[in-house]
């Protein structure tokens, strides 16, 4: 019996490495007046389905995608979600 | 004594060094499709500029996995020399063949331009026909050439003079001023441990062809043809 998952995905810049882009977003949104607005960091979102044993072999599998490929480790830290869609049998 | 240069899909300098090592070099050249593995016949693998796979994801994160790659890990571990310009230096950090990455620039703009580039050392076949500390000029043109690695890297590859190419001023003065994208230590350009992988921004390739009215590039091209051929 396998099981869906759908796994939303964030990759992340790691807090050590410099977001120009962040910046840039940062200065516009202040000039639209949200004075308060600091720290804007921007990352990668991914969303998948996948089709697995059970939960625990559909993180290992997503944490390998993510070493492997989606996430580039020395710039970027990922996290994951994963949900449940449908159980089908055999 | 033979060049391969390796073709992605979107990749757009491979012919560019093609003309300069068969056109005005002379020297034996084929090109590799990305889906072939038998490279045993070539003595230096040259992965060129140009957007692999889009650059989707990250820059050189999917022609990483393309069947070519295992044969180029095992070409630089036999210790065969790899040449990779631009896209070429972004895909051989995503293959771990080189430490560190290349991220954003930091003023966020594609750069294409002439820059000053100061040569760190000259004891390597990459380098060995220019002279210590000289200023060559070189173009650049990428979006994503801002060199990144933690504090630790950066030492060991300074510690270890791996460090070949650097963003200077005309005088050679390395400072910020002179860094066009924000890279640590102003790195153009790095070899591994033993020397025979080198990653670089800049393209010698376009400064070879005197008609170009560029030719500091080429002598890059002919310290490791040099080489080569005392060896063989």
């Amino acid at each position: 019996m396998s099981h869906k998952y759908k796994s939303q995905i964030y990759v992340t810049l790691r807090p050590s490495v410099l977001d120009p882009a962040g910046v840039a977003v940062e200065s516009g949104l202040k000039q639209l007046g949200y004075k308060g607005v600091e720290g804007v960091r921007i990352g990668k979102y991914i969303e998948l389905t996948l089709t697995a044993a059970n939960e625990a072999e559909a993180k290992q599998q997503l944490d390998q995608m993510c070493d492997r490929l989606l996430a580039n480790p020395v710039i970027e830290n990922y996290c994951f979600e994963l949900t449940e869609l449908t159980v089908s049998v055999e | 004594m033979k060049f391969g240069i390796i073709v992605f899909p979107g990749s757009n300098c491979d012919r560019d060094v093609a003309t300069v090592t068969q056109g005005l070099l002379n020297a034996p050249t084929r090109m590799v499709w990305h889906q072939e593995t038998a490279l045993s016949d070539i003595d230096t693998i040259v992965i060129p500029g140009g957007f692999s796979y889009g650059d989707y994801l990250r820059c050189g994160a999917i022609a990483r996995f393309s069947p070519v790659i295992k044969s180029i890990v095992e070409h630089a571990n036999r210790g065969k020399y790899v040449l990779g310009i631009c896209n070429g230096f972004q895909v051989l950090t995503e293959v771990g063949l080189l430490p560190g990455a290349l991220i954003g620039n930091r003023d966020l703009h594609f750069i294409c331009d002439r820059v000053p580039v100061r040569v760190e050392r000259t004891d390597l076949p990459w380098t060995q026909n220019y002279t210590s500390r000289q200023v060559i000029t070189l173009p650049i043109a990428h979006g994503e050439g801002r060199y990144y690695a933690d504090e630790d890297t950066i030492k060991s590859l300074e510690d270890n003079g791996q460090v070949l190419f650097r963003y200077c001023s005309t005088t050679g003065e390395v400072n910020e001023a002179s860094n066009p994208n924000g890279s640590l230590d102003n790195i153009a350009g790095i070899v591994n441990q033993p020397g025979n992988v080198l990653g670089m921004m800049p393209h010698p390739e376009r400064a070879s062809d005197p008609m170009l009215r560029a030719t500091d590039g080429k002598l890059l091209f002919e310290g490791l043809l040099g080489v080569l051929d005392a060896i063989a």
